[in-house]
């Protein structure tokens, strides 16, 4: 049942980020300032998932020591969440273009929690795995 | 973008108005910060592949994949701060997003292809 619903939406979601005129035919234009702060935050959230990205390519190269699969798996997981982040950019831009226009709410999200908890655990791992001595 | 005069839309409506937000200074400002990430990502990418201990073609079409990326993610923000320069700046056309969402992820797809690549 929550999985129903949870494909349906991120289908819906993709169907609007391929339809973008739609967005534009509800509702009304908002002041450009909020398109402007709205697209700001669009791309602040893409730079987190450029940084998440490079923070990858820099694991790879400047932990060269540490376990072979250790290295892989933790720069596989930067660049996924890179990736998810900058999908995440463009979905919430979409959505809150749309809330803006229709004059509801700003939707919430719990992504900024999901990512902070993850970027943590990462770098406590890090920072364990440098106090062992693992990685020289 | 259906702009034009819109007497129940609050804000400055002519394009001489005063601006106390500085609202396009600041989106184009945070453009230049992305191509700046952008490029720093592309060079820790171009590192990566500088690192390898015997480039052929599959570096070779890496190194051009991810340069052409680049150059695409740059070119499309400079449109875009070009756009920033009008007075009452349009909205950001969904399809630039969409492009740059998707150079972003083809230089993260690149990063895995260099990571698992043979030889590596």
């Amino acid at each position: 049942m929550i999985l129903t619903d949870g494909l349906r939406s991120i289908g819906a979601a993709v169907r609007l980020w391929f339809s973008p005129a739609r967005v534009r035919e509800e509702g009304a234009t908002p002041d450009y300032r909020f398109s402007l702060a709205n697209e700001r935050t669009f791309l602040a959230w893409l730079r987190t998932g450029l940084a998440l990205v490079g923070g990858g390519f820099a694991v790879d190269q400047f932990l060269p020591r540490l376990h072979e699969g250790l290295r892989v798996t933790f720069t596989l997981v930067l660049l996924a969440g890179g990736a998810l982040c900058t999908l995440r950019a463009v979905n919430h831009w979409v959505r809150c273009e749309r809330a803006m226009r229709r004059g509801e709410d700003l939707p919430v999200s719990r992504f900024p929690t999901a990512l902070a908890l993850a970027v943590a655990v990462l770098a406590v791992a890090v920072v364990v795995l440098v106090l062992l001595g693992r990685t020289d | 973008m259906a702009g034009g005069a819109r007497p129940d839309v609050p804000g400055p409506r002519p394009a001489l108005d005063r601006d106390p937000g500085l609202q396009p200074e600041r989106t184009r400002l945070a453009w230049r910060r992305t191509t700046l990430s952008a490029t720093a990502m592309a060079a820790l990418a171009g590192r990566q592949l500088l690192e390898s201990d015997a480039p052929g073609a599959v570096e070779a079409v890496l190194a051009v994949l991810m340069g052409l990326l680049w150059l695409a993610f740059v070119t499309l923000a400079h449109r875009r701060m070009r756009a920033m320069t009008a007075g009452r700046p349009p909205g950001l056309p969904p399809r630039t997003a969409l492009l740059l969402v998707a150079c972003t992820l083809a230089l993260a797809l690149c990063g895995v292809v260099i990571l698992v690549r043979p030889g590596h």
